[in-house]
């Protein structure tokens, strides 16, 4: 075991167990991921995106924190009217108080975001993983659909099938834009397990396994699955802020949220009517969706350059 | 390189019936009575209802019609728009339009990344590259719904230094504003490659050698490193004018320009399945060739690229 203790991090296998107690802590082997954290901890970039992200969270889950106001009641007498007492923002058209509705929105941005993104992540990943681990004709028509997919433009594909999915005219359609988001936003991701994969599967440990009688479950579970992985989760952290702004495009395009579901792109698309006289009702929903996107990527981004060795 | 092509000719063909087939689907299944949505809330008779029977093909299985429609459209003949309009002519008052406002945004992001890139790339870490690197971290987050309507806000209506909207025949000025915005998706991306690739060629030996033979280092930097830097940046760019074209949706609704992306927002709102499929039609030959030319001029570039 001799041997064992002189291995240092950067020879050690990401994250092995292969090191017995008692070690001095600096010998300790680090791991792709803790190497990253390392990495994170000392971006102020990285910090402040969590601050962003934390405040948006609190404000889409506990929106009476913020405003005690009811969105939803809205006064025609009161339309266009100028900030005056908990209303910070004013009011709008319909005269709906612009913060309260604001501030009510984050819920159904980051709902959608969130589901639409764990739908894309696990499609891609099952793609992916089957594709780079089988090859051959699995992975030759897999392959050929994600072509297919990415042939059509995203923008377009996301507006005919919200519209398809969205057919019950009672619904919020918050369950159609999340599937229509999560059914055509994977396809970049799975070309991204999938090259992770086949590098993974070639490696000498997948052979090594092979060998000891693991069968094919167990290989792609335990042992490719989880050292392919990261550069998808990362990828997976990005998607979470576009898909976010889809959300806001379709809506704002008319088919996605509906039915007095409130949502930033619809809140934008009426602003734009009226702004001309009155930019305000534009301006405050542009901007808290510009700026939650904006964290989203952001903590996309820093965790991308920390977990991608060769930008180190 | 024949065989190559000749096989991506071949995954073309196939992609573009795979796609062509998935947008007519969702525009054509589970419609309910395609006759009653073409004649509206006229009622029809049954000699009517024959006659378009016949004409449509709807006896026919789902495929059939497929084929049928994509016969039309492989020799030329789009069909009708449900508003009566010949698909053909309206394609033809939408994509100059479009490719007007497509290639003055590339331009505007050509220039303005490759610019800013190297500039950033020769001055690494210095004041400039930082603030840009942190602008295009925002210009790369910015839902084009935010900086569309906002843009028009900003410049166009408080300022006043753009036109807000644009006319059926747009102007070079009428397009500008909307370029600008459409250029600001892509100026990101397009200025982080321009940048990586400059600064890691600035090290390579054949600089090293440049300098040594006495150059100036603005001949070493705009003939020899731009040159070889801009490999990835051109093959960028194509495909991102492959993506402008189809992604004008947002900026043409917001800025009322009649052009691809406009009339195809409007088409699926009112499910006119026709000019939906024919505008989807052209556009996924359009990427896809686009993509095939980016492929091969990158091996024209980059010698070291040989494609068997």
């Amino acid at each position: 075991m001799s041997d064992l203790n002189t291995v240092t991090a950067a020879e050690a296998p990401g994250g092995q167990p292969n090191v017995p107690h008692g070690r001095v802590k600096r010998d300790k082997p680090r791991s792709l991921a803790g190497d990253a954290w390392n990495d994170l901890r000392k971006r102020k970039m990285f910090w402040v995106a969590i601050v962003m992200v934390a405040a948006i969270l609190v404000m889409a889950i506990f929106p009476t924190l913020f405003t005690s106001a009811d969105p939803s009641q809205c006064a025609l007498s009161n339309q266009f009217k100028g900030p005056a007492g908990n209303a910070l923002f004013g009011y709008d058209f319909q005269g709906c108080d612009i913060y309260a509705k604001v501030v009510n929105g984050a819920w159904n941005s980051i709902k959608v975001g969130v589901l639409s993104t764990l739908l894309s992540g696990v499609i891609g990943l099952l793609f992916g993983l089957a594709a780079g681990y089988f090859g051959g004709w699995v992975d030759a028509i897999l392959s050929r659909f994600v072509d297919i997919m990415l042939g059509v433009p995203f923008l377009l594909a996301g507006i005919v099938l919200s519209r398809r999915l969205g057919g019950d005219p009672k619904s919020d359609g918050v369950l159609a834009v999340t599937l229509t988001l999560g059914l055509l936003s994977w396809t970049s991701g799975a070309r991204v397990m999938r090259s992770a994969v086949i590098s993974a599967k070639q490696q000498d440990y997948v052979a090594a396994a092979r060998m000891l009688g693991a069968t094919p479950g167990r290989l792609m579970l335990r042992h490719i699955l989880p050292n392919s992985i990261a550069s998808y989760i990362v990828l997976l952290t990005l998607l979470l802020g576009i898909n976010i702004s889809s959300e806001a495009t379709l809506s704002f395009l008319g088919v996605g949220l509906k039915n007095g579901a409130i949502s930033w792109g619809i809140m934008i698309s009426e602003g734009t009517q009226f702004a001309r006289s009155e930019p305000w009702p534009l301006v405050w929903p542009a901007l808290f969706l510009g700026v939650t996107v904006l964290a989203f990527i952001m903590l996309g981004d820093a965790v991308r350059d920390a977990f991608d060795p060769k930008l180190r | 390189m024949f065989r190559y092509i000749v096989r991506r000719l071949l995954q073309m063909v196939l992609t573009f019936f795979g796609a062509t087939f998935l947008v007519y689907a969702l525009m054509f299944a589970n419609q309910k009575d395609p006759i009653q949505a073409l004649v509206g809330e006229r009622p029809v008779s049954e000699s009517q209802r024959i006659a378009l029977t016949e004409r449509y093909h709807l006896d026919e299985g789902f495929f059939m019609q497929y084929w049928y429609y994509m016969k039309g459209v492989l020799t030329g003949d789009f069909g009708t728009s449900m508003t009566g309009r010949k698909i053909y002519d309206m394609m033809s008052d939408a994509w100059p339009v479009t490719f007007r406002l497509a290639i003055i945004a590339i331009v505007i992001a050509a220039a303005f990344s490759v610019t800013a890139g190297v500039y950033s790339a020769i001055k690494r870490g210095g004041i400039f590259d930082n603030s840009t690197l942190l602008i295009t971290l925002v210009l790369l987050a910015m839902p084009i719904v935010v900086i569309a309507p906002l843009a028009q806000l900003i410049f166009g209506i408080q300022l006043g230094w753009f036109a807000p909207t644009a006319t059926r025949d747009a102007t070079f000025y009428q397009l500008l504003l909307p370029a600008i915005v459409l250029a600001c998706i892509v100026i990101a991306p397009e200025m982080r490659v321009t940048r990586t690739s400059v600064v890691e060629n600035l090290r390579a030996d054949y600089v090293r050698t440049a300098r040594a033979k006495g150059l100036t280092r603005m001949r070493v930097i705009w003939v020899h490193v731009l040159r070889n830097s801009l490999i990835p940046v051109v093959t960028l760019i194509g495909v991102d004018l492959g993506g402008l074209l189809a992604g004008a949706i947002v900026t043409e609704h917001v800025f009322n320009i009649p052009g691809v992306g406009f009339n195809l927002a409007r088409a699926i709102n009112t499910e006119d399945g026709p000019l939906v499929v024919g505008f989807v039609s052209i556009l996924v030959i359009l990427f896809l060739f686009i993509n095939l030319l980016v492929d091969l001029l990158y091996a024209a570039l980059d010698p070291r690229i040989r494609y068997e």
